[in-house]
């Protein structure tokens, strides 16, 4: 039995953009519960005075000189495109 | 046959012009075409590419001809190589062919080696048994019913069956450790930032770190020199300069002082496991080390702490596949919106919706200060276990993996024994420091890993003690039935 339901998943779906019809929304809730049972032992820890860590090493920003420049060639950028056209990405409309 | 030559051999030929870089090349490619059906390590061999560089390498003076001059290498296929398809072993990149270089492959192809394919790799990095690969599965040399580890099981695999000397693989909670043990491999993942990940597909941007698998330690040393380095497009590459690895290899480890945490050879390791790499540490004190049990306590927190957070960036990291700019686009789709909702879920396989399933919920309202935050402090814990043991011990020592190769399709069910795997390769990550695996010994026949980890940026510590260990055994030395002439 999971304690995760399928509209919940479908609730976080939306949020990721993945369609997810009901039939695999049941499976992802199954793997999901057993990913929240696993995870839910962090909660043993008291964590109240500790800094987080966000990240191993601390770095710093790596500055050029701000000169304009074409960095990659359009025409070979649109080659991964699906659809194109004019040197511009194609979509379906957005507004009505 | 180049195939049962080391790569210092292979060197002073080509060196001496006795073998050009276009017959050593050619030679690859046929092994890969004779051995590669049933490994199935590559996803895109480059013959065009590999045959034109190769030429121009062979007309290259002798001055500019430098250590690894002339070595072919694999990479995974998560790391983009301008012009050649890089996949992610993803239906979502099946045809994505990058426009630009990622820092290390320019970097080997700067120090003359030559790119021969693109390795199979659970996708997007996600998985410990190259099964979650879109494309096919890859099979351990050492045993053709097992896995070969992951994620970056082509990699591991392609070295242990003779197809290359050298790969790249990347690793983020154990990627290249695990599989280099499962393949009896050598494989390091260097210090977070010693490499840059410019070029690297993000999975979770605090962990990923690009780390080479050979078949030996000096060759290891040398590939690592090649790569790492500052980077103006990578902030978080570090800026410290990188020594030369291969110098440190002088076999003299007398005073060393290793810590070897109880828990690293307690409950869930499989008993051959235990008992290979008890030895191991033996050996290791023959040399003149000195050897004490330790604990890190929050060592056990790791693989849920790493599970938050790795999801927590992969979601966020994949947002960018959306199918508009590159990658998969349902043909049919009437809107924009179900652009996005379709390309993601015809695109991304089951592993990968599930980690950034997860992600998202880590990361949402009700959920990031219980959850999220939570995992990012004990992640600090788990960093200054580390710290404290480094007061005292130079470098730590335990198994890179709690067993030998699963059976293919044997644990895929059962993911919290994948996750208690993970116990001994996410901590590294999560604090960021590097861990190198070498082989050493056999269980149920197949390759078992000894995991040497040390304090940032302490790689040239982990080659000098990997490399003792190395020459007073003969573990790589020893090749796989799968591989050609056994």
């Amino acid at each position: 039995m999971s304690n995760y339901t399928k509209e919940e998943v479908q609730y976080y779906a939306n949020f990721a953009r993945i369609d997810m019809p009901d039939a695999e929304a049941q499976k992802f809730a199954d793997r999901l519960d057993t990913l929240l049972e696993f995870t839910d032992r962090l909660k043993e820890i008291d964590t109240s005075d500790v800094a987080k860590m966000t990240h191993p090493l601390a770095f710093t920003n790596v500055l050029r000189e701000d000169t304009p420049a074409d960095i990659l060639d359009r025409d070979d950028m649109l080659k991964s495109v699906e659809e194109h056209e004019d040197g511009m990405i194609k979509v379906p409309n957005i507004l009505d | 046959m180049a195939v049962n030559k080391t790569a210092s051999e292979l060197q002073s030929l080509l060196h001496s012009r006795e073998l050009s870089v276009t017959e050593l090349t050619k030679e690859t490619l046929q092994t890969i075409k004779e051995t590669d059906g049933p490994i199935q390590a590559f996803l895109t061999v480059t013959e065009t590419e590999a045959l034109q560089a190769a030429e121009q390498l062979d007309n290259l003076p002798d001055e500019q001809r430098g250590g690894l001059f002339g070595m072919p290498i694999g990479i995974k296929d998560n790391i983009i190589t301008k012009g050649i398809r890089t996949t992610c072993a993803s239906k979502m990149l099946e045809n994505f062919v990058p426009v630009y270089e990622g820092t290390a492959t320019e970097r080997v192809k700067d120090s003359g080696m030559v790119i021969v394919g693109k390795l199979n790799m659970d996708e997007f990095a996600m998985g410990s048994t190259t099964e979650h690969s879109a494309f096919q599965k890859t099979h351990n040399p050492w045993g053709l019913d097992r896995v070969p580890g992951g994620s970056s099981g082509g990699s591991a695999a392609a070295v242990a069956s003779g197809q290359v000397l050298f790969s790249l693989g990347s690793d983020t909670g154990g990627s290249v450790r695990q599989p280099a043990a499962f393949c009896g491999v050598v494989g390091m993942k260097p210090t977070y930032g010693r490499v840059s990940r410019s070029g690297l597909v993000a999975f979770g941007s605090s962990l990923d770190q690009i780390g080479p698998i050979t078949k030996t330690v000096e060759d290891n040393a040398m590939l690592l020199s090649a790569i790492a380095g500052s980077d103006y497009r990578d902030p978080s590459a570090s800026e410290k300069a990188v020594p030369d690895y291969r110098s440190a290899l002088t076999g003299d480890i007398k005073g060393l002082k290793i810590a070897v945490p109880a828990r690293y050879l307690g409950e869930g390791v499989q008993p051959e496991v235990r008992d290979a790499v008890k030895t191991a540490i033996g050996v290791l004190e023959s040399l003149g080390a000195e050897v004490d049990e330790i604990d890190l306590h929050y060592s056990r927190y790791s693989a849920p702490t790493y599970y938050v957070i790795s999801s927590a960036e992969a979601s966020s990291n994949l947002a960018r596949f959306d199918g508009i700019r590159y990658g998969y686009r349902p043909e049919d789709a009437k809107d924009l919106n179900e652009i996005y909702l379709r390309s993601r879920a015809e695109g991304f396989g089951d592993e990968v919706k599930k980690r950034v399933l997860y992600g998202t919920y880590a990361l949402s309202a009700g959920h990031h200060e219980d959850l999220y935050e939570r995992a990012q402090k004990v992640r600090t814990l788990i960093a200054q276990d580390f710290q404290d043991v480094f007061k005292k011990y130079d470098i730590i020592v335990g198994p890179t993996s709690a067993t030998n190769a699963y059976k293919l399709g044997e644990t895929i069910k059962d993911p919290l024994t994948l996750y208690a795997n993970d116990l001994l390769t996410t901590p590294m990550n999560l604090a960021g420091i590097p861990a190198i695996s070498v082989p050493c010994g056999f269980a149920e026949g197949l390759p078992v890993g000894m995991q040497i980890i040390g304090n940032h940026f302490d790689e040239p510590l982990l080659y000098k003690v990997a490399h003792a260990y190395e020459q007073a055994t003969e573990f790589h030395k020893q090749t796989p039935p799968a591989r050609e002439g056994n």
